[in-house]
């Protein structure tokens, strides 16, 4: 299933994109256990089992990019580079928390890293993804706004809305599909009728594909012909991410509506593993270097823990803030 | 067979006989075009209505404020006895309008622009250069000023470019502007309102026109959880610089889906700021300062308030604050607040509020969030007695939080129950007399004035 990339990145590049593969999957790990130990309140949204997907995408992302998502938002900010420790401590709803705990797990925003959220409404993200890059374009700035949605978005009015005006106006927008199969506890068959879910949006003249979604290296080529297709063509593009979640929808999600077998079966095409196995075998990369990363995330990850456990709750003076500016 | 000015629009009153295109003598078919009629919001062609010989032409071009079915033209059609014709030409029509409903204030003695005139000097603004137009022209002035200073601001909605606006709001924008910057839109407001909303976040300035707000309905979610929260959720990092207008609330006759007032739906939304002026200077000041404000912002027009008139300064720097009511009618016995229409019906009662001796405080709060507390609560303690205008729906509407406000910041002042006169709780009925049962009337408010000063 590994292939060698045909991106050209060096040795030292992929060990990043892993780092960041790992760091994501660790930093979710931890949530669930401090979700489970009380820590974490509210809905609490892991990406566990999709990190091909986002960090795939961010092999062809430009600094400048701008990037919005839904509510399982945790690997998509740290993909962009936001301090581990200001998300988590959003997640334990802390002062020091990336939107000082007034948003929680769903809601996390930078704009120095062009990262638009963090949105709660299933949807909702999609025509405020199109208007980034409407400004992108009004502004005659080379930049793409990549939009992610869901399989259950798939099925929402606004989402094909956003499709006809991006098209219609040609706008720098990506469209990423992370077609997990499920949207909560209803599978895509149950859910969406018709072909595949990227077809919807060929019908308004916009060009997609389907990629394995759980496998860095098709996820990375894909988005990067797809960036140069946007580039070359000022029009936008879709792509629908075949993936997977290991976890629930959220952390109260029972699982009920499939079967531990299925869940097992996609465990075999986990993403972190397949890209580790790629870089030990296809790239010949010492197992060695590849442990003293991951032994640095671990310890990061403690100091992680540590510091949203510190820091301290909002002010309560916090509660009349920034409703308006 | 008598041509007559048709109403070409559902407020429409008066038009402009701009030019014949037939001459008398002339031989027509039915759908020939006979003249072009100038209405309030645009210029429309009069068709034949038969085939036929224009007779006499009765009403000359170029002639304005024609009275919808005045005789205009006569058209001899085969077979029918040629009516008795007057002696000459109509320059000019005698009655100005032969709407039953109640007159505005421009109708009647008093006119808003001499009550602003008079506050003026209350509010401390300095002496601009005026000039008298229309709050449609305000509010077009608004725009292209603001857009004239600020690259970032732009235009979007249905209609508002190639068509020059619904209600010619936005008129001539596209020419002077572009395409870049005023751009027509599908019929797809939860698209183009969270396009409109993410384009903000990415720091531009919208201005989202809603052809009316009962289309923004569709977009609610988008204007409550995308532009409302999105500061506080992200701890002050992403602010949503954007403006929704358009017109709100009952026109005329448009039925029970196009009539409905929203201010109390928005105005219950911590995050929004919401405002409603009720003619043209301050629709023009507010507008640009809720353009230039870094938060959203719910503009609430009113199609019937379009055509009047107020004296409205023509320079840049014309800024009304948000947050600023506004004393219009300064008196002693009982303090009536209205914000947008609302004003309006309260104006046309003051002759007989007055014939009852009773001079009251009339407060247009131009901005209902936020509010200009310290402005009602110093009427009410000077008056002791409240009565609140609204057109909305009574039920859990703004007017009853406002009574709420007063009752908890004014209670020792209070010398009788706040009367609050609101729309009637049903749908918006198409019937005229029915639609005019529904919204708040003059003997309701003399009523609600009576009641509250113990006059039986």
């Amino acid at each position: 299933m590994n292939k060698k990339n045909k991106n050209n990145f060096t040795n030292d590049q992929l060990l990043k994109f892993y780092e960041k593969m790992f760091l994501i999957r660790k930093f979710e790990e931890k949530a669930a256990q401090l979700y489970g130990a009380g820590k974490i309140g509210g809905f609490c949204h892991l990406y566990i089992g999709q990190e091909a997907v986002v960090i795939g995408i961010l092999s062809s992302i430009n600094s400048e990019d701008t990037v919005i998502t839904a509510y399982r938002d945790h690997g998509h900010i740290l993909a962009r580079g936001v301090d581990p420790k200001l998300v988590m401590s959003e997640l334990t709803g802390r002062k020091d928390g990336i939107s000082k705990g007034k948003g929680g797990s769903m809601h996390m925003f930078s704009k120095a890293n062009r990262f638009y959220g963090g949105h709660g409404i299933v949807g909702a993200q999609v025509p405020l993804g199109v208007g980034i890059g409407f400004a992108h374009k009004y502004r005659s700035e080379k930049k793409i706004s990549r939009v992610y949605l869901g399989d259950g978005a798939m099925s929402n009015g606004q989402v094909f809305e956003a499709f006809n005006l991006a098209s219609l106006w040609e706008l720098p927008v990506l469209f990423i599909i992370e077609n997990n199969k499920y949207g909560m506890g209803t599978s895509i068959g149950r859910s969406a009728a018709g072909g595949e879910l990227y077809e919807r949006a060929t019908v308004f003249g916009i060009k997609g594909e389907k990629v394995d979604g759980m496998n860095f290296f098709n996820v990375s080529e894909s988005a990067i012909r797809a960036r140069e297709y946007i580039e070359k063509n000022s029009k936008p593009y879709i792509i629908e991410m075949d993936t997977y979640r290991f976890r629930g929808h959220s952390m109260s999600d029972p699982g009920l509506y499939r079967t531990k077998d299925e869940v097992n079966k996609m465990k075999e095409i986990d993403p972190v593993l397949m890209m580790k196995e790629a870089l030990l075998n296809d790239y010949k990369i010492q197992e060695d270097t590849i442990k003293d990363i991951e032994s640095d995330i671990k310890r990061q990850i403690k100091d992680v823990e540590k510091f949203s456990l510190e820091s301290q709750l909002p002010d309560l003076k916090e509660l009349y803030t920034e409703v308006y500016l | 067979m008598k041509i007559l000015l048709p109403a070409l629009s559902p407020t429409m009153e008066t038009g402009n006989l701009l030019k014949w295109l037939v001459k008398e003598g002339d031989s027509v078919v039915s759908g020939d075009i006979l003249a072009e009629i100038e209405t309030d919001k645009a210029t429309m062609e009069l068709e034949s209505p038969d085939d036929g010989k224009v007779e006499k032409i009765l009403v000359k071009e170029g002639t304005e404020n024609i009275s919808v079915n005045t005789e205009i033209a006569l058209l001899k059609v085969d077979g029918e006895e040629i009516e008795e014709l007057p002696e000459k030409p109509i320059e000019k029509s005698p009655q100005v309008s032969s709407n039953e409903s109640e007159p505005l204030s421009s109708e009647l003695n008093i006119s808003m622009n001499s009550l602003l005139n008079q506050t003026k000097e209350n509010l401390g603004e300095k002496n601009w250069s005026e000039k008298e137009i229309s709050m449609r022209e305000a509010l077009n002035q608004a725009i292209e000023e603001e857009m004239n200073l600020d690259k970032d601001v732009f235009l979007l909605g249905e209609e508002v470019a190639e068509y020059d606006g619904a209600y010619k709001v936005t008129q001539g924008l596209l020419d002077k502007f572009g395409s870049k910057r005023v751009l027509d839109t599908p019929i797809s407001e939860h698209g183009f309102t969270g396009l409109a909303i993410g384009a903000a976040m990415a720091g531009l300035k919208p201005i989202c026109e809603f052809m009316t707000f009962n289309f923004s309905m569709q977009a609610i979610d988008q204007i409550v959880n995308s532009a409302a929260k999105s500061l506080y959720m992200s701890g002050g990092e992403i602010n949503v610089p954007i403006v929704f207008r358009g017109p709100n609330g009952a026109a005329a006759r448009v039925g029970a889906q196009h009539s409905q007032c929203f201010i109390s739906w928005f105005s219950h939304i911590p995050g929004l700021i919401v405002i409603a002026p009720s003619n043209a200077r301050d629709a023009k000041g507010l507008l640009k300062s809720s353009i230039r404000n870094p938060n959203p912002v719910v503009f609430l027009e009113h199609e019937l308030l379009y055509k009047e008139k107020t004296n409205v300064p023509e320079e840049n720097d014309f800024l009304i604050p948000i947050g600023k009511g506004n004393l219009i009618k300064e008196g002693k016995d009982v303090t009536i607040i209205g914000f947008s229409m609302s004003v309006q019906r309260i104006l046309n009662t003051l002759p007989s509020i007055e014939k009852l001796g009773i001079s009251p405080d009339i407060i247009d709060l131009r901005s209902i969030k936020p509010l200009d507390e310290e402005l009602i609560y110093n009427s009410v303690k000077k008056t002791n007695r409240v009565v609140i205008v609204e057109d909305g729906f009574g039920s859990t509407s703004f007017g009853s939080h406002l009574s709420y406000l007063i009752q908890s910041n004014c209670f020792d002042f209070l010398d009788s129950e706040i009367i609050k006169v609101s729309g009637k709780d049903v749908p918006m009925p198409y019937a005229e007399n029915l639609e005019k049962l529904a919204l708040p009337n003059t003997d309701e408010i003399v009523s609600a004035v009576k009641k509250v000063s113990y006059i039986n």
